[in-house]
Order: structure tokens, then C-alpha cells, then sequence
């Protein structure tokens, strides 16, 4: 690795640093730089090992800038060790340096150095004693600093002003380190307060700081040093000019800043305490002058006193209104931090905070990308009722314009905002469609099925809406969750489009053609992804029943999709055939219009644990009770679908991950389907087998399904299904029937029920009745819900089917 | 709390780092590069406070030299834009030239001592502008004779 160096001029050993540096940074490329430095290490090594000379401070310093450059410098931790030991200051004070940047505590060599530290603190030179107590503060180890508190609190009592201040932080790290002993310095750190030197101040408030935020003994006790941290406060506020610690014409900022942080602390949850500095805080408020960011800072950190500890509310406006100036200031720093601090106070000061919301609402056209998200944030805090008018206008102007990364949560805070606040329905439509169209892509999932089921419960706004969405189809089909509610709405109200009339928006006369085109654009589009193309290919199923002339050609779009590639259409469109074909005269009922959807919870995606774009609204957020849409006289329709799906789940919907055939619509794969298809044709002659629901108990219920085999023998099919919006466990089944009759209980699909009908359980179980005795059954059903058992126990006394 | 003091120049390249938490060495280069990326990448109308994993940083650009200051959530952001200003000033004086990012680099160790001077493990220790000079200026004046 060193052998090609020597290939290079030699360099005399003890180059000074900046040849160095120099010979770094004109190493054109990585390599060439690593081999200047691992020239100089070698060198530098070499050095370390000869005995003393004048050049070994220069040495350190020279392998101090080549750590910083990120190469191993751990070879110089001996050395260091060495120098410290020195007598030499200036060798100290390299070797000082260079164990602060090489060692940590963890390092054998920091041990070494225990000694040296000890000594030079009762050195006689200030400067030695700093350098000591600023190595401690900086890497000293639990047992150096139990070893050497009792001398640093000898140093915080009795030595000059210089030393102080730095012992009083060197206590910082031992109390950080040593929680114990903090007792230790507590009546030190008091006495401190009475200095004027504000270094020494400085570190005393730094030190009571650290030593209440860490026990609440020590809290109480410095309570009783509120006065006196007034009075300096005061002190520094209003005293008049003074150059020793002018900064911008305010009296050391940074000690005010602390001593309020102090102050702070002291007063949380603290009335006689907040009660004793009111007073304080109010002049500094009134009195700092803002013109400057120093005194902004200070401000600032008065502000957050005040609203952290139990303040007067007239004082808490006041801070409340400095807030409100600071996002008034050019300063976009000041801007920033002030909408950070309402942010955190707006839940608790809302009405302080909403009178400033003009200014909060502005700030969303800040150029800060920081800034205008907090702005995003206020602005969707502060929404209310009264305001909400005004400030959507202003939130959906933002959302045209705004940054990509804040589009998903201004979209899905305006749907909160609007849902919460909506003065009317057809507001509510207004707004959810302007947000589809300007970030449909952004937005959450639910949304679809939430708009769905909105515009189904708002029947008056049916061709309204109908007619907005057909409008906003025609303009851009790239906006999926837009066009997915467009398909599903064209789909079901498509008469009411096709009717034309329609009060509230200009007159279009649409044909049916037009609307068949604009469905097959959305389904011939590469845009579209597959859901979408689903919604549009039910959509266009719907509007067979809807519309009176084109039906062939929907017909024939239908039969093209039998044989797409796309498994999930294909299998639809092969359906929708079959309901052309065999099953024509159940098509009319099928696909009538949808019931109002009653809302269990919002967000609930039934049937799609892996939580993919909704395909299809979900009825089966319907509770079991709402009857299909289906006609009463066709009694062979409502039983083929109760058979095919006891979740009244409609034809379109998509088939539910993991379910028993049972419980598909017209079947999970298409053999599967088909065959269920022709088992009913088969048996068309004799009226299909019902499910009766024997049991409901809280969005559980429990049907059965029976069918003669033979003189004797039937099958009872049991299925267990939540609708809940809980998770049902353990869920089992006991059965008994007369003494005659023979049970056989097959094992069953499983034993849990997840909620919102996600999956079924069913049981089949094999009866013989020889005796032909009267058949009657007890089931006792138990499960587990929400923590609690259910048992239960029903009599089916008689068997539909038999 | 302070958690580190870091320039660099326009580059990216580092002019002087301290740490006042303990970060292996294998991982301050990995986080330099991401913290100077994160405030090298900042337009002009952003402003200096930078939310950065759990801490935040605080910059101040002068000419070619970036200063980042990583702090905790709880100090005030303000009062340590304005600590930045006061630590260039100091520079300045003790250096009485306009501080570049070589006279940084060649006299190394001084503004380390400077720096000391001002923050020590991680909390603030002195900001009056002559009492920190003041022993620099012994030291030198000692050392010099």
C-alpha cells in the first residue's frame, strides 16, 4: 500500500500544515488524495515515535485536519495523551484539542488522561484549568466525573469568573452523566445567581436549568428563585445602554433567551410561580424592540413562556398577537417560527388564533415551501362552520397551485373540512368533484365509494350530478377516482342524463350513442387502469336496462370484453353476457337502481384485505336488513341471489379474497361460475334451495341452505357471516337433532369472522333421516366479540327445500 | 442543545466540524454529505431552519462558506441564527479579515479554540465578543514572546 509512495519526491518529514493542506487539495482525483494522506500519516507516525521535538503540536494539528477529513487518525491518541502531560501550554493545548476530537470515553486512552485532567485543574494558570474543564465537559466518563465533582464544585465557588462559568457547564455534563449528583451542586448553582458577570450567569441558569429539567425536587427548590431571576431580567430589559454586552440594542440577548427558558420551566403547572413573573413577561412583550431578529428571538422565547405556563389570558392574547406580527414581518425565517408556535397553539387558543386567520390563509402563497405547509396545516385547523365558504374558496385555490408533496393532504383535509362543515349537499358535491378534477390523483381511496355513497343519499341532486360528472368525463378521463365515480354515476342515473332536463346546468342534449362513446373511450383508453375500465364496463351493462335504442350495440361491447386479457374484465364481461343470454329476464331486476346505502363507518373496503383501489362500491356496508333491489314478484331472482351470496352483495361487485364459492357472485374464476350457473339451470324445474337466516345477533348472522340428496339424506349448509364493525373469533357450531336421525358435522372453513363481511365460515353438515321423523334442528352458535363470549342457541323447526 | 458545528463551502467540502453528541466516525461523513446536500439545495426565498430527521438545522451562508448548526427541538432556532452571526464577528475580529473558508482551513486549530470558547458540550458558554478573545489573544501574546 506505502510501496508506490516512495516513487514520488520525497518530502522532508515535518512539512508544515499548510504545505499540506496545499498538497491535499491539489490531488486531482480520491485516490491521489489518499495518497498525500497516507504519505503524511506515515510521516506523522514516525514523528510521534522519535523523542520530543519543537514540531509535535504542529504534528497533532496536522493529523486533527486529516481526521476531519474523515480518515483514521486513531494512532494519534497516544500522542495526545503525551502532549497533555506536557508542560509546554501550547502542546497542551493541541493535545487538549486532539483528545476532545480522537478519544470518547469508550477509548482505552481516555483513561490515561483521568490524571492529567486532575492536576491541571488546581493548575495555577486559568488557561490550563479551562482546558481541563472544558476536555471533562466535553468526554469525561461516569468515573471521572464521580472522581471530580467535589473539585469542580470547589471551582464553582471560589475561583475567578472565567473558570466559573466554565465549571458551571462542566456541571451540566456531570449531572447529565451522574444523575446523583446533582444535589451536589444545587447550593452552588443558587449562590451564582447573585454574580454580575453575566458569563457566569450565564452558566448558572444553564446549570439550574439542566438540574430542574431532571428532578422535581430540584424544581420546587429553585421555585423560590423566581423573584431573582425577575429582578435580572428586569435588570437587563431595562437598563440602558451598555456596550459590554450590547447586541442590536438589546442587553445580551442570549442571556435573556435563557433566563426565560428558565422562567419557563419554573412556572409550568405553577400558579404562584407563573403569577409572580406576569408582570416581567408583559414589559418584555411591549418593551424589546422588534426591529432586529435578536429582538425577535427574544420575543419569541417570551411568547413561548407565556404560553406554556398558567399566564392571564390577556396576556396570552398579547403573545398570541405578537405571533400574529412576526407572519406580517418580511423576515421569512420569523414568519416560519411563528406559524410553527400557532400551530401548536391552535387547539388550545383557537379563538386567539382564528383572529389571525386572514394573515395564516395569505401565507399559503408564500414562496417558503416550509412555510406554506405549516399555512396548510393553520388553515385546515381553523375551519369552522361560519367560515367555511370563504376559506374553501381560498383552500381550493391552493390546491391548484400548490406544491406536489402537500397536494394528497390539502386534497384529503378539504374532504375532512367539507364533510365536517358542508353548508349544503350540493356544496358538498360541488366541492368533492372541483377536488377530483384538479388532484383526483392524489387523493385518498375511499374517497370513491364515500362520493358514491354521498350522491346516492342526495336523491334530489341525482341529475345534477349526473349531468357535472358527464361533463367532466367528456374534458379529461385522466383523473382515475374522477372517472370511476363518473362511470358509476352515468351508470345508474344515465336515464336522468338522458333526459336532458335539468334546471341547474346548461342545457346538453345528450343521445345515447354520445354516452356509450364516452364509456367506451374510458374503456378503450390506455389511461384508464383496471378498475376503472370495470366501472366503466358495469356502467355500460347498467345502462342496458336505462336506455331503450342501442342495446346491441352494448351487447356487443359486452361480448368483446369476454375475451379480454384482463382476467377480472373478461370475467365480468363473460357475466354480463350470461345475463344477455340465459337469464335475460332476470337482467331488468338485477340492475335496477341501487337502494340508499346506510354508512356503518367510513372507510370500510369490504373484501380487500391487501386494500387495492376500491373496484365497485360495497354494499355490504348495507346492514343485512336492507332488502336487494329486486322486484317481489321475481322470487326466483331473490333466491338465486341469496344463494349465491347471503351478503346481498350486487352482481358487479368484485369477487372477495379467500370467500367460499358460496358467498361469489356469480363465482370467483368463471368454470366455477359457470358451473354454479348451470347447476341452477338444471335445476330449474324445481324452485332453487333458500337461505333462511336462522340467527342475527349484532351484524352476525347465521343462514342455512339445505338440499335434498336423496329419500333420506340432505345436506345442510351452514354459513356464518359479520357485518359488524368488529372482528368475531372462535366462531363454532354445535348442532342436535332428534334421537332418530343421524348428523354427521364436516369440518368447518374456519373459525373466525372478520368484520364488514370479509370473509365467511361454513359448515356442511350430513343428515340422514330414515325414520322420516319430523326434522327439526338446535344450533348453538358461540363466538368471541369485542373481548366477550356469545353463545347462543337456536331451534330450526323447519327446513325450506325438503 | 447544540449537536454539532459544521462549515463547509459551496462544494460540500468540509471546513471545520465539531460534534457535541457522539457520532462514529464512519457515520459523520454520511450525514455531513446529507446535511450540506439539504442546505446547499435551499433557494434563496427559503428560510434558514431546516427540519432534518428528529433535530433541526439552522444555516447561515456567507460568500463561499456555509455554517450548519444541528439543534434540538427545544432551543430556539432564532437565538442560535443569531449565536452564528456572533461566531463570524468573532472570527472576523481575531483573524481582522473577512473570514473565507481557507483562512479557516490553515489556521484550523484557532478557530477550534475559538469556537470553545463560545459553545461548550453542546450549551453556550460565553458571547461577549472581547471576553472570548481574550485568552486567545494571552495565549499568543505568551507564546509570541
Amino acid at each position: 500500500m506505502l510501496q508506490h509512495s516512495y516513487t514520488h519526491t520525497a518530502m522532508s518529514p515535518s512539512v508544515p500544515l499548510q504545505e499540506m493542506i496545499r498538497a491535499i487539495r491539489s490531488a486531482r482525483t480520491q485516490c491521489e488524495e489518499r495518497g498525500v494522506i497516507q504519505r503524511e500519516c506515515a510521516a506523522i507516525r514516525a514523528q510521534f515515535r522519535q523523542a520530543d521535538n519543537g514540531g509535535r503540536s504542529h504534528n497533532l494539528a496536522k493529523l486533527l485536519y486529516v481526521h476531519m477529513l474523515g480518515y483514521p487518525a486513531h494512532f494519534g491518541q497516544m500522542e495526545c495523551v503525551r502532549m497533555i502531560a506536557s508542560s509546554r501550554y501550547s502542546e497542551k493545548r493541541v493535545g487538549y484539542l486532539g483528545a476532545m476530537m480522537l478519544l470518547d470515553e469508550k477509548q482505552d486512552a481516555s483513561l490515561l488522561i483521568t490524571n492529567s485532567i486532575k492536576n491541571d485543574l488546581s493548575h495555577s494558570n486559568q488557561y490550563v484549568q479551562s482546558l481541563a474543564l472544558c476536555t471533562l465537559a466535553c468526554m469525561g466518563s461516569a468515573e471521572m466525573c464521580r472522581d471530580l465533582a467535589p473539585e469542580i464544585d470547589r471551582l464553582l465557588r471560589a475561583s475567578n469568573s472565567y473558570i466559573k462559568k466554565k465549571a458551571a457547564l462542566c456541571a451540566v455534563h456531570i449531572v447529565r452523566k451522574v444523575h446523583e449528583l446533582g444535589e451536589l451542586f444545587a447550593p452552588a448553582a443558587r449562590s451564582l445567581l447573585s454574580e454580575k458577570n453575566h458569563g457566569v450567569l450565564h452558566g448558572a441558569v444553564v446549570l439550574i436549568t439542566e438540574l430542574c429539567e431532571r428532578s422535581s425536587e430540584s424544581l420546587e427548590r429553585f421555585r423560590k428563585t423566581v423573584p431573582d431571576l425577575v429582578q435580572i431580567m428586569k435588570g437587563l430589559v431595562i437598563s440602558g445602554y451598555s456596550p459590554e454586552h450590547d447586541v442590536a440594542g438589546i442587553s445580551d440577548p442570549f442571556l435573556q433567551v435563557r433566563l426565560l427558558r428558565l422562567l419557563r420551566i419554573l412556572g409550568r403547572n405553577n400558579e404562584t410561580a407563573s403569577d409572580a413573573m406576569n408582570d416581567l413577561l408583559a414589559q418584555v412583550a411591549t418593551n424589546t424592540d422588534s426591529t432586529k431578529t435578536v429582538g425577535n428571538a427574544v420575543l419569541y422565547e417570551t411568547v413561548l413562556t407565556v404560553l406554556d405556563i398558567k399566564s392571564e389570558s390577556g396576556l396570552r392574547v398579547l403573545a398570541v398577537n405578537i405571533l400574529g406580527r412576526f407572519l406580517l414581518n418580511n423576515d421569512r425565517n420569523i414568519r416560519y417560527i411563528a406559524m410553527t408556535s400557532l400551530q401548536k397553539i391552535v387547539g388550545t387558543d383557537h379563538n386567539a388564533v382564528q383572529r389571525h386567520r386572514g394573515t395564516i390563509v395569505d401565507c399559503l402563497k408564500d414562496q417558503d415551501a416550509s412555510v406554506k405547509r405549516r399555512a396548510l396545516d393553520l388553515s385546515l385547523a381553523l375551519v369552522s362552520a361560519s367560515n367555511i365558504r370563504s376559506m374553501m374558496k381560498e383552500l381550493l385555490l391552493f390546491l391548484s397551485s400548490c406544491p406536489p408533496e402537500l397536494r394528497s393532504q390539502a386534497a384529503n383535509g378539504i374532504f375532512t373540512a367539507a364533510e365536517r362543515y358542508a353548508p349544503s349537499k350540493r356544496w358538498h358535491i360541488d366541492t368533492i368533484l372541483h377536488v377530483l378534477i384538479t388532484a383526483g390523483g392524489d387523493v385518498r381511496d375511499e374517497t370513491v365509494p364515500n362520493l358514491i355513497q354521498l350522491i346516492t343519499n342526495t336523491s334530489e341532486l341525482h341529475c345534477y350530478t349526473v349531468h357535472k360528472l358527464y361533463r367532466a368525463l367528456l374534458s379529461d378521463i385522466s383523473q382515475q377516482s374522477l372517472v370511476q365515480v363518473a362511470c358509476w354515476c352515468i351508470g345508474e342515473y344515465g336515464d336522468l342524463l338522458l333526459r336532458g332536463d335539468c334546471q341547474e346546468v346548461e342545457p346538453m342534449q345528450v343521445c345515447e350513442d354520445d354516452v356509450l362513446d364516452a364509456l367506451e373511450t374510458v374503456l378503450q383508453s390506455h389511461m384508464s387502469s383496471t378498475a376503472t375500465r370495470g366501472f366503466a364496463l358495469t356502467a355500460t351493462m347498467k345502462l342496458s336496462t336505462r336506455i331503450t335504442d342501442n342495446v346491441d350495440r352494448i351487447r356487443s361491447i359486452v361480448s368483446i370484453y369476454g375475451s379480454c386479457i384482463d382476467l377480472e374484465l373478461q370475467q365480468r364481461a363473460v357475466e354480463y353476457n350470461a345475463l344477455f343470454k340465459k337469464y335475460d329476464h332476470m337482467r331488468a331486476a338485477v340492475l335496477e337502481r341501487m337502494p340508499v346505502i346506510e354508512r356503518n363507518s367510513s372507510g370500510l373496503i369490504n373484501g380487500d384485505p391487501t386494500g387495492e383501489p376500491v373496484k365497485e362500491v360495497q354494499p355490504s356496508k348495507v346492514k343485512t336488513e336492507v332488502s336487494l333491489p329486486l322486484p317481489q314478484a321475481a322470487d326466483q331472482t331473490c333466491d338465486l341471489l341469496d344463494l349465491l351470496s347471503s351478503s346481498e352483495q350486487q352482481p358487479q361487485s368484485p369477487p372477495a379474497a379467500g370467500s367460499s364459492i358460496l358467498t361469489q357472485p356469480l363465482g370467483t374464476d368463471c368454470s366455477a361460475g359457470r358451473d354454479l350457473l348451470d347447476l341452477l339451470g338444471g335445476l330449474e324445474p324445481t324452485p332453487p334451495p333458500t337461505a333462511v337466516t336462522v340467527y342475527e345477533k349484532d351484524g352476525v348472522t347465521l343462514t342455512i341452505v339445505c338440499e335434498k340428496q336423496s329419500d333420506s339424506a340432505m345436506t345442510v349448509t351452514l354459513t356464518g357471516f359479520n357485518s359488524s364493525d368488529c372482528d368475531v373469533s372462535s366462531f363454532t357450531l354445535q348442532a342436535a337433532v332428534p334421537k332418530s336421525v343421524q348428523l354427521h358435522m364436516k369440518a368447518p372453513s374456519g373459525d373466525s369472522l372478520p368484520a364488514g363481511g370479509a370473509a365467511k365460515v361454513t359448515q356442511v353438515v350430513l343428515l340422514n333421516n330414515p325414520n322420516k321423523v319430523n326434522l327439526k334442528m338446535r344450533i348453538r352458535v358461540s363466538y368471541s366479540c369485542r373481548g366477550s363470549t356469545v353463545q347462543e342457541t337456536v331451534q330450526v323447526d323447519s327446513f325450506p327445500g325438503l | 442543545m447544540i449537536k454539532f458545528v459544521l462549515m463547509v463551502n459551496r462544494r460540500g467540502q468540509t471546513r471545520l466540524s465539531r460534534y457535541y453528541t457522539p457520532v462514529e466516525l464512519s457515520r459523520r461523513a454520511a450525514l455531513e454529505a446529507d446535511v450540506v446536500r439539504c442546505c446547499l439545495s435551499r433557494r434563496k426565498e427559503q428560510c434558514s431552519f431546516v427540519e432534518y430527521k428528529d433535530f433541526k438545522l439552522v444555516y447561515r451562508q456567507y460568500a463561499a462558506l456555509f455554517i450548519v448548526v444541528g439543534i434540538t427541538d427545544k432551543e430556539n432556532e432564532l437565538s442560535i441564527f443569531e449565536l452564528i452571526q456572533n461566531f463570524v464577528e468573532v472570527l472576523d475580529k481575531y483573524f481582522s479579515r473577512v473570514v473565507s473558508s481557507c483562512a479557516i482551513m490553515f489556521s484550523l486549530d484557532r478557530v477550534h479554540f475559538i469556537l470553545d470558547e463560545i459553545v461548550q458540550n453542546g450549551l453556550v458558554v460565553e458571547t461577549n465578543r472581547s471576553r472570548i478573545l481574550t485568552p486567545l489573544n494571552a495565549i499568543d501574546k505568551m507564546s509570541d514572546s
